[in-house]
């Protein structure tokens, strides 16, 4: 998609239009060529010059700007470098400040995050978001990381095989996932079952994991139910309080900072470091993971069943 | 402790290896012969007298101004034709290939043949040629031609090669910054390629230098008009065997140094992307 935006690759069909400059349509016969088009393409292994120092490849795209770029990403001390002497993070940020130098209209981050080790990642996820949102720049992201998603996006579209299944903000993709692709992306549990509706509002839905659990919809036939991990609380057996509770033993407790990540059976909650300490959490230990009915967020399953015809 | 097996297991390897160096031992003695025996038997301190001779000197300056005419036909062509083929997928592309490589295992003597049926007098473009008043055989035009069939394909293939292995995002990158084809050609291909095109300039080159086959078929040996140094070793060897020895003893210090040039580009190649040394030395660009 990208590729196709910033001109290196020729889709079969559509149009691509910044404002009124129509950049492509296949019907009317448009297709300008990727330097006249004004994007700041960003390549996921970056792409930079190996032949040319820092300096000469962020003023590649513009010598104009290129000292500004320079400073402002904090990489004027490493201008006579090769981009094979920087850290991943340095040559993002030279990546970013040549695809700035030619003062675009768009920029176009592939995957900008994913040439980077776990460590470095955080932090320049945390420096990308400060630059876009002070750039205030259109900017396309492409990434398969929710976080980096999260974090970088205000808007959010999943596409899977070249089809978009659900656009919207974090808080939409959440709250209400188009289909249970989406909630996988977005990191959430994803329960199969079949749903009856109840007399008074929502429906119950017998698990294919055996248990029965209520949703605040309505709902009926074969459903998946989406749950985020950090709306699952960890109780110990009999201390449900009317919630839905999903029994099963602790397998894996991953202590992430403030949080904790547990997995319950096929379940993974979320929960306060306390929590674990006071519960006294263990892997091999059985709970209930409980959750709302509000919380149990119904959504078509977009595989087809075995029954499907 | 070693079992009987694993000892004879051990010795049976080290007699593998003591073969193994025979074999090389033997190969290298044999390659070497020849050029030691040139070198020792060459008069070396009438060298550069027996050089000076007018046949030889005009043997000299036939073989200098063909392969610079050849030289620079098959690098202004040969580089943007290589470029047009590392980087496009089009129908015929293995044909194209495949035309590339095949003076590469063609005998010279049916390449000489070749280039008289098309170009010589009763040749394919012959009648055309003649009617344009252009005489090609026999000619120091022949001489060029003749190179040109040769030595042209160790530079296209390489540089197909060379090009080729140049990452498309790179150049990708360079248009979406801006840059025109030409410009991204000049500034990106060109330079990440350089190491690969100069390796095959020097194979190029150095076949040029000692093209036989193909001219003494398609051009003949006539002193200061088709006569290369390496014809002109074929025709003295009867009447004078030292200046013979002298014009090899010039080719085989000629051949060294292409030799040289080819391995410190290769070493040169491998350490552009990789080497930190290069940190801080390499001179930087301002505008």
């Amino acid at each position: 998609m990208l590729r196709a935006i910033a001109g290196l690759h020729r889709p079969d069909a559509g149009r691509i239009a910044l404002d009124e400059t129509v950049w492509f349509d296949a019907r009317g016969g448009v297709d300008r060529a990727p330097d006249e088009r004004s994007t700041g393409f960003v390549f996921q292994e970056y792409a930079l010059f190996p032949h040319l120092s820092v300096r000469a490849n962020v003023a590649f795209g513009g010598a104009a700007r290129a000292p500004e770029l320079l400073e402002r990403f904090g990489i004027a001390r490493l201008a006579d470098a090769r981009p094979g002497d920087l850290s991943g993070g340095e040559r993002q940020r030279v990546a970013l400040a040549r695809a700035l130098a030619r003062d675009p209209a768009v920029l176009l981050l592939d995957e900008p995050l994913s040439a980077l080790d776990a460590n470095t990642r955080r932090d320049v996820r945390d420096e990308l978001r400060a630059v876009l949102q002070e750039l205030a720049l259109p900017t396309v992201v492409v990434t398969h990381d929710f976080r980096d998603a999260a974090a970088l996006a205000d808007r959010v579209g999943v596409v899977v095989d070249g089809a978009l299944r659900q656009l919207g903000t974090v808080e939409d993709l959440v709250e209400r996932p188009a289909d249970a692709f989406v909630v996988g992306f977005t990191g959430a549990n994803l329960l199969t079952g079949t749903a009856t509706p109840l007399a008074g509002g929502g429906a119950e839905i017998l698990l294919d994991g055996g248990g029965v659990i209520r949703s605040a919809a309505r709902a009926s036939g074969r459903v998946g139910v989406a749950v985020s991990p950090w709306e699952l609380a960890l109780a110990l057996p009999g201390a449900a309080d009317g919630r839905n509770a999903l029994p099963g033993v602790i397998t894996m407790i991953t202590p992430d900072g403030e949080r904790a990540h547990v997995r319950v059976g096929a379940l993974v909650a979320e929960v306060p470091s306390g929590a674990v300490a006071r519960l006294g959490l263990h892997p091999g230990m059985q709970v209930l993971a409980t959750f709302e009915a509000a919380q149990a967020r119904v959504v078509a399953l977009s595989e087809p069943g075995p029954s499907a015809s | 402790m070693p079992s009987h097996r694993s000892i004879r297991t051990f010795a049976a390897g080290r007699g593998f290896t003591a073969l193994q160096a025979l074999a090389l031992g033997l190969m290298l003695m044999f390659l070497a012969l020849p050029i030691v025996a040139l070198i020792t038997q060459a008069p070396l301190g009438d060298v550069p007298r027996l050089l000076g001779e007018q046949q030889v000197r005009q043997a000299l300056a036939v073989t200098v101004r063909t392969n610079a005419i050849a030289n620079l036909i098959f690098l202004g062509l040969g580089t943007p034709a290589a470029y047009f083929v590392a980087t496009r997928r089009f129908r015929g592309r293995a044909l194209v290939l495949t035309l590339v490589e095949l003076p590469l295992v063609l005998p010279p003597a049916v390449a000489g043949i070749g280039l008289l049926a098309a170009f010589g007098a009763g040749g394919l473009l012959g009648a055309d040629l003649q009617d344009a008043g252009v005489v090609l055989p026999f000619t120091q035009w022949a001489v060029v031609l003749a190179i040109l069939f040769v030595a042209s394909p160790f530079y296209v293939r390489s540089a197909i090669a060379a090009f080729e292995a140049v990452d498309p995002a790179l150049t990708d990158a360079a248009r979406t910054l801006g840059a025109s084809r030409a410009r991204t050609f000049a500034r990106v291909a060109l330079p990440l390629a350089a190491g690969g095109l100069g390796a095959g300039w020097v194979l190029a080159f150095a076949r040029g230098i000692g093209e036989f086959g193909a001219t003494i078929i398609f051009a003949g040996s006539v002193r200061g008009q088709t006569q290369t140094l390496t014809l002109a070793i074929y025709e003295i060897l009867d009447s004078s065997f030292d200046v013979a020895l002298a014009i090899g003893v010039l080719l085989v210090v000629l051949s060294a140094g292409i030799l040289l040039s080819f391995k410190l580009l290769s070493a040169w190649r491998s350490s552009t992307s990789t080497s930190p040394a290069r940190y801080g030395i390499s001179p930087s660009i301002s505008a």
